[in-house]
């Protein structure tokens, strides 16, 4: 599966300050019994947005936007921490998010946002506390240069991201077929290991 | 100087040595590693997308001999119905479950099913056949998967997408990251496990303390742990954010492993040991970070918040909430700041888990369980994690003790650590729980988790309250968890 190659992304933001935001919290276990990558988007942060009769409350920071004008969530450190379900990113990515921008993300949630087209962007302590007081605030996001710029004072800085990572989502590079193309290289090691 | 430099590069950590020995394309700036796995472990939940990415490119799966499945999180652990039906939590648990079965039927994959004597939970089951060895690669798609690490393996937890590559290429495309070593000197005390160590440490370095690092664990109270209890340590490794925690391979790994059934055998056998033996991290090798823990100092832990690194001693009180965060986090648990935590009233408790569900957890469980009733009002589950451990308990007649003291015995499944099969808390209940998270609804909607080790979980479950359980404990207790 090839990604929608992503430049440059524009938008307002969602914030959720809570630190150490697991995926049970982004997607409950009792979603997982899905088997496709599709329509978890209304279960996102299920427990945080619906009462106890399954109705939508419509007073959490992720309700009553227009999706299409905040793709961009900004949350506590430690995001994504937990199971390894990639139901997380599937379901924040099905909601509308583009890029998830924290100071610290967790190492699974991390790997399996890039292969969705979802951006974990780490940024420095101070952007991050900045960008965490300004819920709605639109920033621009550049994977070229890999910066983040926002605000009226053109606060910018520069966010980390794999390399790899970053050119599959440039140029819409498809991991599975970077492996499949060292098959030869693969089955060659396979042979050597047998040797000894 | 120069050769003391080149010396000092030489020598190698237990992950170097693991590591390079599966590395097939070399990380460079640009790109990740390729490196091979040598074994792929399989379940339900985080497989049917990663099956259906094959069918859409027409890959086939690369290795079946390489992958194995089993069914664990959906399924219902409670007996059959009359007609022998399953009690599914939904029907499309009960599709996820048969679209494994399908899955693996179509591509020529061992699955340990329904009815098959070896089933259970993914990171039992593996070591338990002596399928987990040292030196090899391990991956699931499970965060868990880092419980393997306990035989000097090189397990990590991985996502679908990466399933996919797993099953169409046997590699994964992954960075090295940084090497950090634990250090628990001195002995444990008596009525301490390796579910304290774990929670101890996780409380020290935090809940992403390990983030960016493969552990090894290392130190006397780890070498005198069972294979057990070192699969308890290394399992929690993911709590501190660590995808890798590993143990070098000893004798008493090689004991365990000798004549399981996949093991190798004879000749092979031999062979295996040999090279098992030059796994252990050679004197003087570096690790990115160092922590060092005295064992003797630990107490039974037991966790107070929303998170895993919210963990104290059981006989302690919750500090005062330092934070916006940590207030929220006790209002939810509805614990009270420096009030005694045997003050908390419990409602169920969970003895189980891919943490802690093998033999010696339940026997550590059934120990003070022994002749004595679970309080009145109080629900306790004991989930064995496999058919093979459900059958020796029942030998040894655990179940029994267990049933007498009130508690259910269930059939072997994850069960209410990830509570997505029906097994799952009301609203406001607080569960002490022997598994790993006590996420905010992890054991369902509302439920307050208090992780703990299964000696505190019986204790807990008797006193209805949450207890120490080295009231619990004689003499011969001191021999239980350092076989």
């Amino acid at each position: 599966m090839s990604l929608e190659p992503i430049q440059k992304l524009i938008s307002r933001t969602i914030v959720l300050r809570q630190e150490n935001i697991d995926t049970d919290q982004i997607i409950p276990a009792r979603f997982l019994t899905t088997t496709t990558r599709k329509g978890l988007g209304t279960s996102v942060f299920f427990d945080w947005r619906y009462n106890a009769e399954g109705r939508l409350r419509n007073d959490s920071p992720l309700d009553g936007f227009n999706p299409a004008e905040y793709k961009i969530l900004v949350a506590g450190s430690n995001f994504g921490c937990g199971s390894s379900r990639e139901h997380a990113p599937w379901a924040l990515a099905d909601f509308g998010f583009r890029a998830i921008i924290s100071s610290d993300i967790a190492d699974i949630f991390k790997s399996n946002a890039l292969k969705n087209g979802l951006l974990p962007l780490e940024v420095d302590d101070k952007t991050h506390r900045r960008l965490l007081a300004s819920p709605g605030e639109e920033i621009s996001v550049d994977l070229v240069s890999q910066t983040v710029r926002f605000g009226e004072e053109g606060w910018q800085t520069v966010f980390r991201v794999d390399p790899f990572a970053r050119r599959c989502m440039l140029d819409g590079v498809d991991p599975l077929g970077h492996l499949i193309n060292q098959l030869a290289v693969i089955e060659k090691y396979e042979e050597d290991r047998r040797g000894f | 100087m120069k050769n003391e430099m080149s010396k000092e590069m030489s020598l190698r950590s237990l992950f170097d040595k693991l590591w390079d020995n599966h590395v097939v394309v070399n990380e460079t700036r640009e790109t990740p590693a390729i490196l091979y796995i040598d074994l792929h472990l399989v379940h339900e939940v985080t497989s049917p997308q990663a099956f259906s990415v094959l069918a859409d490119r027409n890959l086939n799966v690369r290795r079946p001999d390489l992958t194995i499945a089993t069914l664990d999180h959906s399924t219902p652990t409670s007996p059959p119905k009359p007609n022998g039906e399953l009690a599914y939590a939904t029907p499309q648990a009960k599709r996820q479950v048969d679209r494994l079965i399908k899955n693996c039927a179509h591509h020529k994959i061992r699955l340990l099913g329904l009815g098959d004597p070896r089933r259970g939970i993914v990171h039992v089951i593996g070591p338990e056949l002596g399928l987990t060895q040292p030196g090899k690669t391990i991956v699931c798609g499970d965060s868990h998967t880092s419980t393997h690490g306990a035989f000097g393996a090189l397990a990590f937890g991985i996502g679908t997408t990466e399933v996919g590559h797993v099953l169409a290429t046997q590699c994964v495309l992954q960075r090295k990251p940084k090497s950090m070593r634990v250090t628990f000197d001195g002995v444990l005390p008596a009525g301490v496990t390796a579910k304290d160590m774990a929670l101890f440490m996780i409380a020290e370095i935090g809940a992403s303390g390990g983030q960016g690092y493969a552990i090894e664990f290392a130190g006397d109270a780890v070498r005198a742990l069972s294979m057990d209890g070192r699969m308890t340590l290394c399992n929690m490794s993911i709590e501190a954010g660590a995808r890798f925690g590993m143990i070098a391979p000893d004798q008493t790994t090689i004991d365990y492993l000798q004549n399981r059934e996949q093991a190798p055998q004879g000749a092979a056998w031999e062979r295996a040991v040999r090279s098992w033996r030059t796994l252990p991290s050679d004197d003087g090798a570096v690790f990115d970070k160092e922590i060092e823990i005295d064992a003797s100092k630990i107490r039974p832990m037991i966790t107070y918040g929303v998170s895993p690194d919210a963990a104290a001693a059981v006989d302690a009180a919750p500090p005062p909430a330092g934070s916006h965060a940590e207030r929220l986090a006790l209002e939810y648990m509805e614990i009270a700041p420096e009030r005694p935590f045997s003050a908390t009233e419990v409602d169920r408790v969970f003895i189980g888990s891919c943490t802690n569900s093998r033999l010696s957890d339940l026997r550590e469980a059934a120990d003070i369980m022994r002749g004595r009733k679970v309080k009145v009002g109080v629900v306790a589950l004991i989930v064995p994690g496999s058919v093979a451990i459900k059958r020796k308990a029942e030998a040894e007649g655990l179940d029994k003790i267990f049933i007498a003291a009130g508690a259910e015995w269930r059939e072997p499944g994850c069960s209410m650590c990830i509570a997505m099969n029906g097994d799952q808390g009301a609203p406001g209940e607080l569960v002490v729980s022997t598994s790993n998270r006590n996420f905010v609804g992890r054991q369902g909607k509302g439920v307050r988790t208090v992780l703990a080790s299964p000696a505190t979980a019986a204790a807990s479950a008797i006193e209805g309250r949450i207890a120490d359980p080295r009231n619990y404990y004689s003499n011969k207790m001191e021999q239980a968890d350092v076989a």
